[in-house]
């Protein structure tokens, strides 16, 4: 349950320019391992998300990046420097705080002249105003902290930190203080932020939407360890543990048989139906091992309607929840009353499914995963911590 | 980028909407009527004794010829030419005092709120109200026996000489401590110290310690983010300390009698001698008058320059 994947340049001594490298990184809190050995790279200019639900690390590992705590092993690169046992204002990183931390007693100008006033940089009227025509916000230049409303605090604080011209921006949580609507505008807004100034942002968050929205590169943490790291849709077309499975949208686990594989395609039984997957996307060896399929990518036929070349399980539908552009169902197998499977069908006609109904379920093959035995119980564990 | 905020505002409003209509409802005199024990006791016991005071204060004559009020503000002019001196002393041993109580304080109120872990803090905070537990004319009188010329307190500041540097200044004399200016002011600081302490512990101790965080962040040094954070966020403490230790020791004589002498008398004991032994009346009156006057223009001055209500 490593780090599966990584994104391309991820041999330290390859990677160039500015890029963050984490190599076994590891912080003990007495015999706690809050962070217990992270491996990652994040390439210059990359917006990259930790995610994982609370106490998995990530802001752990923040911290460790910005110098507020002190590593027990391991080595923090940006461009190939250790940066590790610097001091936090000898690094070459600003971080966003989570409470935003700004400066209750200082204008809104002074708060981001704050850092550069401290080390005497030239032009510092010129650079503010510039930071605060990014996130246009120049005419609350004079302005208190207190005189703003959070979404503007919190563009204070991102630029703040931004002006200093860091080779990486650590951002911890920083959305996690406003309501839903204004998240979803800030998350569109940090993007284009970054995408405008090309910074290394890191960021930490527990929202999986927040992070698939914003992020290039996601690294899934859960328990101190990296459990996956990709692009988000890669994460979640194709997950290679249960947790990120469970972490990052819903999933049905179906308990199979390995019945054959070679290269290209892996079979599977399912109480006498065949089911087969892309040989590329079982992570588990052995033959007990579990079939995994999203709620979205499954179909619904009358009984044995399936459309041939699909993975079909004929199953009686037991729930169904009307959600206005969708309808989501609960289809039991007919082979195997234990199991159950969600699905989401969008509601393109107006004849809708009845509970009692009895139907063929089918997805493409292409759309299943494979998981090692029992994962559904940690996937479901994930589902609750997300 | 501005729409950011609209969301909260109308939300707010309509939140805010339904309470005052139940206030009006329930009867526009209600916060009036709660407010009456207060202004009655403000009245009775501040309003009309201050009337009769300014009355006293412009009335000639004594208690054997009777009183006539004649606008006498010739009692102003001679207690301020018979009494400058002790006035003078007032705010000096005060304002000294008030200093000595700010530096002893800002440290220990920060340890407390920032270096002491969370189990100790409120038996510390508990041991700098201990002393109210005795009386402040006992724990007054227990810096006599400390101070006494043949304690070991006095013979340790004579044996590090740092006696003969106090002498030299005139806060002491003749080598010992009892009966000098020093002896009044370490009284009054001590005494006035949990004043000082505790709104410098209230305003360090509500600070966001992420604040230091983040101006460490920003390249400041320890230095630097006490000086640009945590002192300027903590002025609204020291400026209520400051007034909470000041005002109460101007009018403090309890210190200045016991610890001092009649060279060290402040305007308290002025007062206190012409009420209760001369029993001039008028010229007490005069003096308290001037006294109260003094400080509030004084205190008001100050909280204009400290600009306090500008903070947070």
């Amino acid at each position: 349950m490593t780090a599966t994947q990584t994104p391309p340049q991820a041999d330290a001594a390859t990677s160039t320019g500015n890029s963050l490298d984490i190599r076994g990184l590891r912080k003990h809190y007495g015999s706690f391992a809050a962070v217990d050995g992270i491996d990652l790279t994040v390439p210059e200019g990359s917006f990259f998300a930790l995610l994982g639900p609370s106490g998995c690390g990530k802001t752990t590992t923040l911290r460790l990046v910005a110098g507020l705590e002190e590593p027990t092993a391991g080595e923090i690169r940006i461009g190939g420097a250790d940066i590790a046992h610097l001091r936090p204002h000898q690094r070459p990183v600003n971080t966003v705080f989570q409470s935003y931390a700004l400066f209750p007693h200082l204008t809104v100008f002074e708060n981001v002249a704050f850092g550069l006033r401290r080390r005497k940089e030239k032009g510092i009227d010129a650079r503010v105003h510039e930071m605060l025509e990014l996130v246009e916000l120049q005419h609350l230049a004079g302005r208190k902290p207190s005189q703003l409303s959070g979404g503007q605090q919190q563009r204070i604080a991102v630029v703040r930190a931004l002006v200093n011209r860091p080779k990486v921006l650590l951002l911890d949580e920083p959305l996690g203080a406003l309501d839903l609507k204004l998240r979803r505008q800030l998350q569109l807004e940090l993007k284009r932020i970054q995408t405008e100034v090309g910074t290394t942002f890191v960021h930490v968050t527990h929202d999986q939407e927040e992070a698939m929205t914003m992020a290039d590169t996601i690294a899934v943490l859960n328990k101190g360890k990296v459990e996956q790291i990709g692009a988000p849709v890669d994460l979640y077309e194709n997950p290679r543990t249960a947790f990120v499975a469970g972490f990052l949208g819903q999933s049905n686990l179906l308990s199979v048989h390995v019945v054959s594989r070679d290269a290209s395609t892996v079979v599977l039984d399912f109480h006498g139906v065949r089911l087969t997957m892309p040989a590329a996307r079982l992570s588990a060896s052995g033959t007990a091992v579990e079939a995994g399929v999203r709620p979205e990518k499954i179909s619904m036929a009358e009984l044995g309607r399936a459309p041939a070349g699909t993975n079909a399980i004929d199953g009686q539908i037991i729930d169904a929840s009307f959600i206005g552009v969708s309808t989501q169902y609960v289809v039991q197998s007919l082979a195997d009353p234990e199991e159950e499977l969600t699905v989401f069908s969008q509601n393109t006609s107006t004849q809708l499914h009845q509970v009692g109904d009895r139907v063929s379920v089918h997805w493409h093959p292409e759309h299943t995963f494979g998981l090692h035995e029992g994962a559904w119980i940690e996937a479901d564990a994930a589902e609750i911590a997300s | 980028m501005s729409v950011a905020g609209a969301p909260a505002g109308p939300a707010l409003g309509q939140a805010a909407g339904p309470a005052p209509e139940s206030a009006t409802r329930s009867g526009g005199l209600t916060p009036y009527f709660l407010l009456l024990p207060l202004g009655l006791a403000l009245v009775v016991f501040f309003l009309l004794p201050l009337l009769s005071q300014l009355n006293s204060s412009l009335t000639s004559g004594g208690l054997e010829e009777g009183y006539t009020f004649d606008w006498a503000f010739g009692n102003y002019v001679e207690v301020w030419v018979d009494y400058w001196p002790q006035f003078l002393r007032s705010f000096l041993y005060a304002a000294t005092a008030t200093l000595l109580a700010l530096l002893i304080a800002y440290p220990l109120a920060y340890t407390i709120a920032f270096t002491v872990g969370e189990r100790w803090r409120p038996v510390l905070l508990v041991l700098v109200v201990a002393p109210f537990f005795t009386s402040f004319l006992i724990r007054t009188l227990a810096w006599t026996t400390v101070l006494a010329d043949d304690g070991w307190v006095v013979a340790a500041l004579r044996a590090s000489g740092l006696l003969f540097l106090t002498d030299g200044v005139g806060l002491t004399s003749d080598g010992r401590v009892l009966a000098t200016p020093l002896a009044v002011i370490l009284g009054l600081t001590y005494n006035l110290l949990p004043f000082m302490t505790l709104p410098l512990y209230a305003s360090l101790a509500g600070q966001d310690r992420s604040l230091l965080q983040a101006s460490g962040d920003l390249y400041a040094t320890a230095w630097h983010s006490f000086w640009k954070i945590t002192w300027p966020l903590s002025l609204p403490g020291v400026v209520s300390g400051t007034l909470l230790t000041f005002i109460p020791a101007t009018g403090d004589y309890i210190n200045a009698t016991f610890l001092g002498s009649m060279r060290e008398s402040m305007a308290g004991n002025v007062i206190d001698a012409l009420f209760l032994r001369v029993r001039d009346y008028n010229h007490a009156a005069a003096l308290s008058i001037s006294l109260m006057v003094a400080i509030v223009a004084l205190v008001v001055h100050y909280v204009r320059r400290a600009g306090t209500e500008d903070l947070v």
